[in-house]
């Protein structure tokens, strides 16, 4: 096994007694293994057991790694899972700048240091200069870089994709795939994309898992 | 870790007081009190109150209050929100009747007496022209024997309360769709919206309406300023026998307490069968298939009485105002002939301790309950369990006991532990008072807010702590400010827990206010009165500025 990839060993997800989904995969760095389903179908289920803030209602078994690490053992904290919504959920009481440093872990410590990660990082998401920004003032397509880019400074095990284009429209949609896409190969990350839509699925271009079918 | 204690606490700081209050309010009321002497059981105390004079008069009064202004106001807020929800009269009307639930019952009251009373503001506008009236006409306006100017009283102060509650319930109701339901099968916009929607709304609120109709029927300050007098209402009865110089009073002032929850008890029974009565009404005209078409007079109507309890409540504050800077002011005139500051003046340095009491009571009060409440959301949050009916139950419980009938109590264990009119005790008194309507203010927004965010914060790797402190304390921080703000009015306005623990050494602006009541000095009620209701706004004022203070560089933290 790849000691850097994400593991899903015979994981399950229940809802009292119905089985939504049993899945066992790996994910390999840099590569996307897309989830698909119809609406119900336990994939979003899937995203919160492996971040660990799963709904209790919900009983899911099985473990998930990340490289040698079993994550499902771990808090949703320490899990260091970043994960993109369809929302980009941008900290609204926070600037631009604020949301990025937020994300910035602890050991980078210097508080210069972290302003000019923050702004490097906007640079690298074509909005250089914007940090000052309220987040609400920026358009659609920025949101969703913005969030992008915080998930990335966190310096994430793994990418959890959950729907994260379908709120853009087509031209966006399209630029975001790419960038999302090649920043998580750059990056070396595995993700876990979970749509409904086949074209995200082609343009992720990995393994597809179809459940719920 | 400290959220695992917030449930558990909270219900100890609610029903313990409740309880233990329960029980020093029943084993005097059988004779049981052995502080005073009392080692045996007996029921003559039962019997000595069913023999005072008046008893029946004062029961009698007491269960029609609550009855009548929770029937008035409930009337009032269904054929208002069946007539206007959705239009823009309604949200208009929606934004002049909220503030006023943060005005104090008593001053609400005395604004309502120096509107109606025979020379108050209505008989000074239409005199002499139409009244020919060039002194004040002697007639029981106020303290009428009937109860009437208190039940008005009350349902002026009911009404915001019981609109924002139902406005709380109406997103059960899909209302543009029903309306458009009921109009396709031929139904008038109201009687649609009462048979359709009202049913699954009322549901939602009827623990408040309970609260409402105990409320009403055991309150004292209200009373005290426009109740009767001969025989004041069965609450103003007990606190009279609690405040008796004499100790053996306590035996009789414990029975009637027990007999006011019996009072109150029977209001509710009532109540239920009256709601039964109009669930037989409802499927009756249901059944009948009669379609209400023509229903413009009861649009109006309805409209019309929500417009005048809430301009009645603010006109009384207006003239409350005036009367407090006023001069020389003779019977005909509408306005008085001078103005001065000279009542202010004087009574500024009596203000200053029972204001500072006032204040320290009510913040400590709003900061236990504001912590409280959020333990114990965060507990949920954590659990994702929602408490039960059991739990919401319990948080009315306060609002439906009625006060004297574990004050009494209450004020017996405060006395046994010489914890009596301390502030401690005061500041728990209130928060008894305080603690149900912080967490009923702050619960909805607080469940309604996107859970994802923390999922985010948690993905970055911050832990619960500062997830909590950075990301969903200060997104939420306008809601629990403002109910901070619900519960520090709630606070200004209690009256028995603080008349009852403060015992006279501890003195609020509201105890003050209404001690003033009997006394008739309508310049010096005036500065109290404006007083009271000015905290309640002083504390939304700072809830909403605040917060738009510190994000007004963010748009989307504006409402």
């Amino acid at each position: 096994m790849d000691d850097r990839g994400l593991s899903l060993d015979k994981v399950t997800i229940a809802l009292g007694a119905t089985q939504l989904l049993s899945l066992t995969r790996h994910v390999p760095p840099g590569e996307v293994l897309t989830v698909m389903g119809p609406s119900g179908s336990g994939k979003s289920t899937l995203l919160a057991y492996i971040g660990g803030f799963l709904d209790p209602a919900f009983t899911a078994t099985g473990r998930v790694m990340a490289g040698p690490v079993e994550i499902t053992r771990l808090p949703a904290e320490d899990r260091h899972v970043g994960i993109l919504f369809q929302d980009p959920l941008l900290f609204p009481h926070m600037s631009v700048a604020g949301n990025l440093i937020f994300a910035l872990p602890a050991h980078v410590a210097d508080r210069k240091e972290r302003r000019r990660r923050a702004e490097r990082a906007l640079e690298r998401v074509g909005l250089a200069g914007l940090g000052e920004r309220d987040p609400d003032t920026l358009s659609g397509g920025q949101k969703a870089r913005v969030a992008l880019a915080r998930v990335l400074l966190s310096e994430p095990r793994m990418l959890l994709l959950d729907e994260p284009f379908s709120r853009l429209d087509a031209d966006l949609r399209q630029q975001m795939r790419e960038l999302v896409f090649s920043r998580a190969r750059e990056s070396g990350l595995p993700a876990l994309l979970v749509t409904h839509d086949e074209a995200d699925a082609q343009a992720a271009g990995g393994d597809v898992a179809r459940i719920g079918e | 870790m400290l959220t695992r204690l917030g449930p558990p606490l909270t219900v100890f700081l609610l029903a313990g007081p409740i309880l233990f209050g329960l029980a020093g309010t029943v084993l005097p009321a059988f004779g049981y009190l052995p502080a005073l002497g009392g080692n045996e059981f007996t029921l003559a105390y039962f019997a000595d109150f069913l023999a005072r004079p008046g008893i029946d008069g004062s029961i009698g009064l007491s269960f029609l209050a609550g009855i009548a202004s929770a029937g008035i106001s409930l009337l009032v807020v269904m054929f208002f929100v069946a007539a206007w929800a959705g239009t823009r009269v309604f949200s208009r009307l929606q934004h002049l009747v909220s503030p006023l639930l943060s005005v104090p019952h008593a001053a609400a009251a005395f604004g309502l007496a120096f509107l109606i009373a025979p020379s108050g503001m209505i008989a000074r506008l239409v005199s002499p022209e139409l009244t020919g009236w060039t002194r004040p006409p002697d007639i029981a306006v106020v303290n009428d024997p009937m109860g009437l100017a208190m039940i008005a009283g009350l349902v002026v102060k009911e009404i915001p309360f019981l609109l924002l509650v139902t406005l709380a319930a109406m997103p059960q109701v899909r209302l543009a769709e029903t309306r458009m339901l009921a109009a396709s099968l031929g139904y008038g916009r109201v009687a649609g919206f009462l048979l359709l929607a009202w049913p699954a709304i009322y549901a939602q609120i009827r623990l408040a309406v309970f609260a409402v109709i105990a409320f009403a029927s055991s309150v004292v300050d209200v009373a005290m300023i426009l109740g009767p007098t001969t025989p004041p209402t069965l609450a103003v009865r007990l606190l009279q026998w609690m405040n008796s110089p004499d100790l053996s009073m306590r035996y009789l002032a414990s029975a009637g307490a027990l007999a006011q929850l019996a009072v109150t008890a029977a209001a509710l029974a009532a109540w239920i069968g009256i709601e039964r009565l109009g669930a037989l009404l409802r499927n009756h005209l249901a059944l009948r298939g009669r379609r209400f078409r023509h229903d413009a007079p009861a649009r109006h109507g309805a409209l019309a009485a929500m417009s005048v309890s809430a301009l009645v409540v603010f006109a009384g504050l207006a003239t409350l105002a005036i009367w407090s800077v006023s001069g020389f002011w003779k019977f005909p005139d509408t306005l008085p002939q001078s103005f001065t500051l000279k009542t202010w003046m004087t009574a500024t340095p009596r203000i200053f301790s029972p204001l500072a009491t006032t204040l320290v009571v009510a913040v400590a009060a709003t900061i236990a309950a504001v912590i409280l409440a959020i333990l114990c959301l965060r507990r949920e949050d954590e659990t994702g369990r929602r408490p039960g009916r059991w739990a919401l139950f319990l948080v009315y419980l306060p609002l439906i006991v009625p006060q004297a009938a574990f004050l009494f109590g209450l004020q017996l264990l405060f006395i046994l532990t010489g914890t009596m009119a301390s502030l401690p005790a005061l500041i728990l008194g209130h928060l008894v008072f305080v603690m149900p309507y912080v967490f009923l203010s702050l619960s909805d927004p607080w469940r309604a807010h996107d859970r994802r965010y923390e999922a985010i914060a948690a993905g970055l790797g911050r832990k619960r702590s500062e997830t909590f402190w950075k990301v969903k304390l200060p997104m939420l921080l306008r809601t629990v400010l403002i109910a901070g703000a619900v519960g520090f009015a709630v606070s200004i306005g209690q009256y028995l827990p603080t008349v009852l623990i403060g015992a006279g050494r501890l003195a609020t602006v509201t105890t003050e206010a209404v001690a003033l009541a009997s006394g008739g000095n309508r310049r010096v009620i005036g500065v109290y009165a404006f007083l009271q209701m000015l905290l309640p706004t002083l504390g939304f004022l700072v809830a909403t500025a605040l917060p738009a203070m510190l994000f007004r560089r963010r748009r989307a933290m504006r409402i």
